[in-house]
């Protein structure tokens, strides 16, 4: 069954929307990710529109990620004065990022610049994780009972504006929350993701912040972070198709529930090493497109640099 | 172009004594939510006072969707990876081109015709001037026709339109399920000898209708209000999966 997108202009099968809603809300339900960095260069596969498969997929993930947040509202794992720090310094990227994209846009080099984007950080985020999961698999297979402790954040207590996050157990200054936020905010506009793949590690391993309450503050300042980025696009590009994200979300949220379950069958580990390594797919993928010569070089885009 | 057009129309072009009457199987394309496509039946007959003369029939039919510029990019390797390097931006190309033909389109129309009329695909798309830097920007213009041939949105399907006694013809033409809206322009073009001697010309209106409509009308004129409404719809999306999912696993 077709449906005809109202925005994107495009008729696409309904269940092949509902379906790819589903897998990646499977996957983000299990690794604990918005799902945003696969589902929109899926969405640019089946024909979607870039500039609209970015601003919907935004749409999207306020959707998967506020059905995440509500469950560690409940468990009381979200530290909301981090979190409302890294969203002061997301939204003013979230701004930048969006008047970045509308420049690239109006250069005709916004796809080049996504693609870029993510294969830099696709293969960067990928590679890291996958060596770390390896090891601490290796770690565990030798003994059990293996603690890690990251204590030396050095040049980081030194920073000024000092404070501290109650429910972190924290004492450091605002600056590097705030510029974690800033960055995120950034890719979030420029990419279409929620950026907890990027927001998630740089909590744990710059910010030194219990994994515990990570998940929890990552989502809470996703949630507004994407939500801003929905309207910025929706006002100044009319590229968030309504109809897309709804059916996307339908299946994103339901298949999230499943993949929480699966996810917590699985050792932590072996969760870390497969998300490394279908990361580490995707940017592949994505770099092959960029190295290898294209079968049509040329590509049509709407005129009047706007 | 639009004026060059209308006085084209005046020229009387009936000294043959034949002229073009048609039907249409519909005069309106409704974009609904579930639209897949449509099909336009073209037909009609011609009409003559005097016996048939003599020189090749032929019969086209052409449906151009509203033209708009188009930029076109071209990838070059650039350390090591593909961008797009030079953008021509070509002036009005229509975002939906269908020609149908009775016989092989350069037998029964002669390229002065052709660029009079502006008939076939190649002549109905406008790219006036591009920059300097660019040498070859036909190469430009043709990989517009390639890439929207490739979409389905420009065809070219001769011997399609069938032609009865030499006086009555019809053709379907398939519109895909990609259109974008606007009034389409249809025109059928009666030649003998490679000289059109008839013309015809009415317009098919393509519209979203219903809640594609709403949607896109809401997207343009209350951007605002459409972002939050997306907004609101997601957070209700995400509340009901998170207590629906609960009050499972609750039980």
């Amino acid at each position: 069954m077709q449906i005809y997108l109202p925005i994107a202009e495009v008729s696409v099968n309904i269940f092949l929307l509902l379906g790819l809603g589903g897998i990646v809300g499977v996957l983000s339900g299990m690794f604990g990710v918005g799902g945003g960095f696969l589902m929109t260069p899926l969405l640019f596969f089946i024909g979607i529109p870039p500039a609209v498969a970015v601003a919907t997929e935004a749409n999207q993930i306020v959707a998967s990620s506020f059905s995440g947040v509500l469950a560690h509202f409940r468990r009381k794992t979200v530290d909301f004065k981090m979190g409302t720090v890294l969203l002061i310094g997301g939204l003013t990227g979230a701004a930048v990022g969006v008047v970045i994209f509308n420049y690239l846009k109006a250069q005709g080099q916004v796809d080049l610049l996504v693609k870029l984007c993510y294969v830099v950080f696709l293969g960067v985020i990928g590679s890291l994780m996958f060596v770390e999961s390896l090891n601490a698999l290796r770690k565990s297979r030798k003994n059990a009972t293996v603690t890690t402790t990251r204590r030396q954040r050095g040049w980081i207590q030194a920073l000024p504006f000092k404070t501290r996050f109650r429910t972190s157990g924290l004492y450091i200054s605002v600056l590097p929350p705030l510029v974690v936020g800033l960055f995120v905010g950034i890719l979030s506009a420029i990419m279409g993701v929620g950026g907890g793949f990027i927001m998630v590690p740089a909590m744990i391993y710059l910010l030194g912040m219990p994994t515990k309450v990570v998940v929890g503050t990552s989502l809470f300042q996703i949630i507004f972070v994407t939500g801003f980025t929905t309207l910025l696009h929706a006002t100044t590009n009319y590229t968030v198709d309504m109809a897309l994200a709804v059916l996307l979300l339908v299946g994103g949220v339901i298949g999230a529930q499943i993949g929480t379950q699966i996810g917590t069958r699985l050792r932590a580990e072996q969760l870390r090493i497969l998300l490394a390594m279908m990361v580490l797919v995707v940017c592949f993928k994505l770099a092959l497109d960029l190295l290898i010569e294209p079968s049509e070089l040329y590509s049509l885009g709407a005129a009047g640099g706007h | 172009m639009r004026i060059l057009a209308f006085l084209l129309c005046m020229i009387p072009l009936l000294a043959s004594g034949e002229e073009i009457v048609l039907g249409m199987s519909q005069d309106e394309v409704a974009i609904t939510a579930t639209f897949d496509g449509s099909n336009i039946l073209v037909f009609g007959a011609i009409k003559r006072e005097s016996s048939i003369p003599d020189g090749e029939l032929g019969v086209i039919v052409t449906i151009a969707g509203p033209s708009k510029p188009v930029s076109v990019h071209r990838k070059e390797r650039r350390f090591g990876i593909w961008v797009n390097t030079d953008t021509v931006e070509v002036d009005a190309a229509p975002s939906f081109y269908a020609i149908a033909t009775s016989a092989p389109l350069d037998r029964i129309l002669k390229d002065t015709e052709d660029l009079r009329h502006q008939i076939s695909i190649e002549r109905a798309i406008r790219s006036v001037g591009a920059p300097m830097t660019i040498t070859d920007a036909p190469a430009f213009t043709d990989a517009v026709i390639r890439i929207r041939k490739s979409q389905g949105l420009y065809k070219r399907s001769e011997n399609s339109v069938l032609v009865d006694q030499e006086t009555l013809f019809r053709t379907s033409v398939d519109m895909p399920a990609n259109l974008t809206e606007g009034d389409y322009f249809t025109r059928i073009f009666l030649t003998r000898d490679g000289q059109v001697v008839s013309e015809f010309e009415t317009t098919i209106d393509v519209k979203k209708v219903g809640l594609e409509r709403f949607l896109y009308n809401l997207s343009r004129q209350q951007p605002l209000v459409y972002g939050l409404l997306s907004l609101a719809i997601a957070i209700l999306a995400g509340w009901l999966a998170s207590s629906f999912f609960r009050m499972i696993r609750g039980t």
